[in-house]
């Protein structure tokens, strides 16, 4: 099979540089343009199961505001950050919290935690 | 009317706010005032639940809430630093006294310098003139961000943005996580106002189209929105006759650019920059006004927080030093232009600029170019460049200026992309 090149932008910080990936029979077998290692990781990565660090809310009793920000510890798959938001709106948390407070461990057995962006009292 | 007195009074708790009261306190400023009009610290920072703060400031990728929270936690502690939250500053006096209304009523604020960093708000429908009916459901962008992410609740089930800003670019994708359906993002101008970042990861991730030249030639619906024509425009941002389509929405966001946030500054008789919208400022971010100084989105609008942090800095360490008497008073002003390629420049002036010390510069480009080079000319002699892989408008670009390579023939300096 022909090599075929994709090409796609580095999403990894604001400098957002123009990727080349040249893939032939599935696999990659270069990426140029990236100005630094993470937009390799970043191309191969994207091409193959791209992921994503996901933010959302979820309800708070007892606190100043009804919601409180949480973000996942790590990057999830892409396709399942529909069916984490849906998850979260199932869950109520009770002030007070902590930043960085576990607030779903392991969603959905993908191996990330949900934990609090802020504290709230 | 209760009277108060500090070495520095600043007016915003955002992250320029918060970064100037550190600085000062680390300046030798022994009493420092805070003032916010919300509820709580932070500043728009609390509405931004997404992540992408702090990669500058703490090396870290953090969401909007925790670089607040951060940020407060560097100063919390000090001694000399006084929060006073609810509390609006109603008026900046000749003086540097800052009347505010609060819990306990009207305070006059007596301060040695007063730091400016009310941050900014969103142009709203009237500011670009949409034809059509007047019906609910016409939101600003940021307006529908604080409904969501701090009040819970959705504005609407279908939504088309307006305007390819960040804001409107994070709301698509807010808004889809939240089960809004979202139709589409126009942008008048051919390109994005956004990040890239932003286009791929809140846009491209749900099938958002974004069409680029395009605009909303009016609004439907009598109660509440029904929907949207969109149109095509030619270069000169006309319609484009026979290009019209309608959208069915009951939402529609309008991102189309924010607006330095200078009530005060204008009651002050401040010089306003056209092109920025905030106060003409040096290289201490001090205003016309001597010892007042702003700084982050009150004087220019920053994409980073970040850099608003950055700034917030500077200012406050200027503020600091004006009021103990050890800022030289400016002996002479050149005026910094944006030239050829750039929109804005900060500082647009420079005091005693003989002293060798590094300038930090903002710049933002007029429109997107792929390598360019940036470029500083005092008196016929080019005195700095720097290449740049690419420069668009809704990156702000960063430059230090070394004030010893100046010629003291110059009488001004352009910056400008070649
Ligand atoms: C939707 C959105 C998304 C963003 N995304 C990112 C991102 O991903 N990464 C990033 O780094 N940056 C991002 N930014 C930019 C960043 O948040 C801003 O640049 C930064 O918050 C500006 O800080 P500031 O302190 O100047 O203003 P603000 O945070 O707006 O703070 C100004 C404060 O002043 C107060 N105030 C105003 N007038 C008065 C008065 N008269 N009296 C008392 N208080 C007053 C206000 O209540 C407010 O709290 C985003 C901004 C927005 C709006
Ligand atoms: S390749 Fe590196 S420098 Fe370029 S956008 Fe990606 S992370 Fe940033």
């Amino acid at each position: 099979m022909a090599i075929e090149t994709k090409c796609l932008s580095c999403i990894v910080c604001p400098l957002s540089c123009r990727l080349r990936a040249e893939i032939k029979d599935g696999k990659i077998l270069s990426v140029s343009g990236n100005s630094c290692p993470r937009g390799e990781m970043y191309a191969r990565n994207e091409l193959t199961a791209p992921r994503r660090v996901f933010t959302s809310t979820v309800k708070i009793k007892n606190a100043f505001l009804p919601l409180l920000p949480v973000v996942s510890d790590g990057s999830l798959p892409k396709g399942k950050i529909l069916d984490c938001a849906l998850f979260l709106r199932s869950i109520e948390v009770s002030a007070p919290v902590r930043a960085g407070h576990v607030i779903v461990p392991d969603i959905l057995g993908l191996g990330v935690n949900i934990v609090a962006s802020r504290s709230m009292d | 009317m209760d009277k108060k007195a500090y070495d520095v009074a600043v007016i915003g708790g955002g992250p320029a706010g918060l970064a100037a009261a550190k600085a000062a306190a680390e300046a030798g400023a022994g009493k420092i005032a805070v003032i916010e009009r919300d509820r709580e610290l932070g500043g728009i920072l609390q509405q931004c639940i997404h992540n992408g703060f702090g990669l500058r400031h703490f090396n870290e990728e953090l969401t909007g809430p925790a670089y607040a929270e951060r940020c407060l936690g560097l100063i919390k502690h000090l001694p000399g630093v006084c929060f006073y939250v609810d509390t609006m500053a109603l008026a900046v006096q000749n003086d540097n006294t800052v009347v505010t209304s609060g819990p306990r009523g009207i305070t006059a604020i007596k301060a040695g310098s007063v730091v400016l960093a009310m941050g900014c708000r969103e142009r709203t429908r009237g500011a670009i003139r949409i034809a059509g009916t007047r019906p609910a459901g016409v939101f600003t962008a940021g307006a529908a961000q604080r409904m969501v992410n701090m009040e819970g609740v959705l504005p609407g089930n279908t939504a088309v943005i307006l305007g390819s800003g960040d804001i409107g670019l994070i709301m698509a994708r807010r808004l889809s996580i939240e089960g809004v359906r979202v139709m589409a993002c126009l942008e008048i101008a051919p390109w994005s106002n956004g990040l890239t970042r932003n286009i791929v990861q809140c846009l491209d991730d749900y099938d958002i189209p974004l069409y680029l030249s395009h605009t909303i030639s009016a609004i439907h619906g009598r109660d509440r929105v029904t929907g949207v024509t969109c149109v095509k425009v030619n270069e000169a941002f006309r319609p484009v006759a026979g290009s019209e389509f309608y959208l069915e929405c009951d939402t529609v966001l309008l991102s189309v650019g924010l607006i330095p946030e200078n009530e005060l500054s204008r009651q002050m008789d401040l010089p306003l920059d056209p092109l920025t919208g905030g106060p003409v400022v040096d290289q201490n971010r001090q205003t016309a006004h001597t010892g007042v100084f702003a700084a982050g989105n009150v004087l220019h609008v920053h994409d980073l927080a970040d850099f608003a942090s950055e700034e917030g800095a500077i200012a406050g360490r200027a503020a600091a030093l004006h009021s103990s008497g050890q800022l030289a008073a400016p002996p002479g002003v050149l005026p910094v232009i944006a030239g050829d390629g750039l929109r804005t420049v900060v500082p647009q002036l420079l005091s005693d600029p003989g002293g060798g010390e590094n300038i930090r510069l903002f710049v933002r480009a007029s429109r997107p170019r792929e390598k360019v080079t940036l470029e500083a000319a005092a008196g016929g002699r080019v005195v700095f460049t720097r290449a740049l892989p690419a420069a668009r408008p809704s990156e702000m670009i960063v430059a230090d200026l070394k004030t010893d390579r100046l010629p003291k023939t110059a009488d001004h300096i352009v910056i400008r992309l070649t």
